[in-house]
């Protein structure tokens, strides 16, 4: 697809959100259901589909140093398996010996299977280089379980820890403006400005919140996936930058999770 | 006790192997909480004006860390510490100009790693709060604001009937910990995001009964 196509897409998407939205403000409707209402007008068209197509061709093509696919790549369930992977992670791999989120684990994958450097990849801007391929994963690996409802796993005593450890990063508070992640998804029905904001301490709803990421957001174009969620939280929480992958933003995964159990995943959803 | 030093770190030593063999036990809670501080120290970096130190909490942000809100003694004290750190204006000058309050409320920015240093702060206050009527983009994390002085009976900021209210507006703009511990509002005046004059206009915003606010 061009740029100038991509460009068009867009803008369309964003007049099509602010129809829908002046739509459902002449009608008394919440913002939230107006972008119920916008998601189910763009179910066939969700550029995230795009993304997801990449991301399916990566996992199949030989790359990096090793010249391999990553189809022997084990997300939790087996080498290999990628339907159903997705609702269950964050979770503990033993051969890492750590709880890993779908993005460290692609970056495990990409290391070991394909000889790309995983510190390297961590370290690149999000959208440039292999980020925007790991963008593409992430939207391929979930997609395969859309519709499917999170089951984190807490068996392991190390999922347990860092479902302890993520739950007191979501409530610590700092900065200049004393900000946790609590401040904005510590209570059911909070907006800011006009987004709704949920409630990350149980279980938000189906398609809300954990099991809404990655998703394509139509303001930039961008396919995001929850570590550059996180990262941008962060930003404006005004806390310095997580490191990409890092334990904070896996633990912080495991606890947002294990909350949503039993939540439908949409993922790649669509944003505003 | 330096002797003991040695059996200490082997101890810590099992724990950890247990841990990553998944056969110890879990760990208490203040061990969690040290193992919380050590992942969050380790999972960030400096960029642009966010440096570490913002990771440093002081008293009140450890304090209104968690679920369960602090015991009445500790936020007490976080309280009487935020008053007593209130910078009262001089000259007893309280209100400044509500138009620049309203521009001040509507700007989100400043502070953050893609801000440049030295750059101006807004008062963020619309993601919060509903102010003016005009304003549908609100939040409601915080109370409305709609009518704030008129609801409050204030017809002439200057009078001493208001002067209560308009201190205690000063002193929440200040430090928003003064009247409650755990306050999810940032102290604007305590903290720097915001500098007296700037005060003045959003305390204008609030309490000028010629503010649309009090319209």
């Amino acid at each position: 697809m061009s740029a100038w196509r991509r460009e068009g897409l867009r803008v369309a998407l964003a007049l099509a959100l602010a129809g829908v939205s002046a739509t459902a403000a002449a009608q008394g409707k919440s913002a939230a259901d107006g972008i119920a209402e916008y998601r189910k007008m763009l179910e066939d068209g969700n550029p995230a589909d795009l993304f997801e197509a990449k991301g399916e061709s990566l996992w199949t093509t030989k790359r990096g140093p090793k010249n391999a696919s990553l189809e022997a790549c084990d997300l939790g369930k087996g080498p290999g398996v990628v339907k159903g992977a997705f609702v269950e992670l964050p979770r503990w791999f033993a051969d890492t010996q750590r709880v890993q989120d779908l993005e460290s684990r692609l970056l495990t994958c990409m290391e070991t299977l394909q000889g790309l450097k995983a510190a390297e990849i961590a370290a690149t801007p999000f959208g440039r280089g292999e980020q925007a391929n790991m963008e593409a994963l992430a939207a391929y690996v979930s997609a395969a379980s859309r519709g499917q409802r999170m089951n984190l796993p807490q068996a392991h005593l190390q999922e347990k820890v860092m479902y302890e450890v993520g739950k007191r990063a979501f409530y610590f508070r700092g900065g200049p403006m004393d900000f946790a992640c609590a401040t904005c998804h510590g209570e059911p029905g909070k907006r800011v400005r006009l987004q709704d904001l949920p409630d990350l301490t149980k279980n938000p709803g189906d398609g809300i919140g954990f099991a809404a990421w990655p998703a394509y957001r139509v303001s930039s174009g961008e396919l995001w996936s929850m570590q550059r969620r996180l990262n941008d939280c962060y930003r404006q929480q005004r806390f310095p930058y997580p490191g990409y992958a890092s334990d904070v933003t896996i633990a912080l995964g495991v606890y947002m999770g294990v909350n949503a159990k039993g939540a439908e995943s949409i993922a790649p959803a669509i944003k505003r | 006790m330096k002797h003991k030093t040695p059996a200490l770190a082997a101890t810590v030593i099992v724990v950890a192997a247990l841990l990553a063999a998944g056969c110890g036990s879990m760990p208490s809670s203040e061990q969690l909480d040290q193992q919380a501080i050590a992942v969050i120290k380790g999972s960030f970096r400096a960029q642009g004006i966010a440096t570490m130190d913002r990771l440093q909490q002081d008293q009140g942000q450890a304090a209104c860390s968690s679920a369960q809100a602090p015991s009445e003694a500790i936020a007490r004290q976080i309280q009487d510490n935020a008053l007593a750190s209130v910078k009262w204006p001089a000259g007893g000058q309280y209100l400044g100009d509500w138009r620049e309050g309203e521009k001040l409320a509507q700007n989100g920015r400043g502070m953050t790693w893609t801000d440049a240093a030295g750059s101006a702060n807004g008062g963020s206050c619309y993601n919060c709060h509903q102010i003016g009527k005009a304003e549908l983009s609100y939040g409601t994390i915080g109370p409305s604001l709609y009518n704030y002085g008129k609801l409050r009976g204030v017809a002439d900021p200057a009078s001493p009937t208001s002067a209560a209210i308009v201190q205690y507006t000063w002193g929440k703009l200040w430090n928003s910990k003064a009247y409650a511990a755990c306050s999810n509002m940032p102290r604007f005046g305590h903290a720097g995001l915001l500098t007296e004059a700037q005060i003045r206009d959003v305390m204008a915003l609030l309490l000028d009964p010629k503010s649309p606010v009090n319209q």
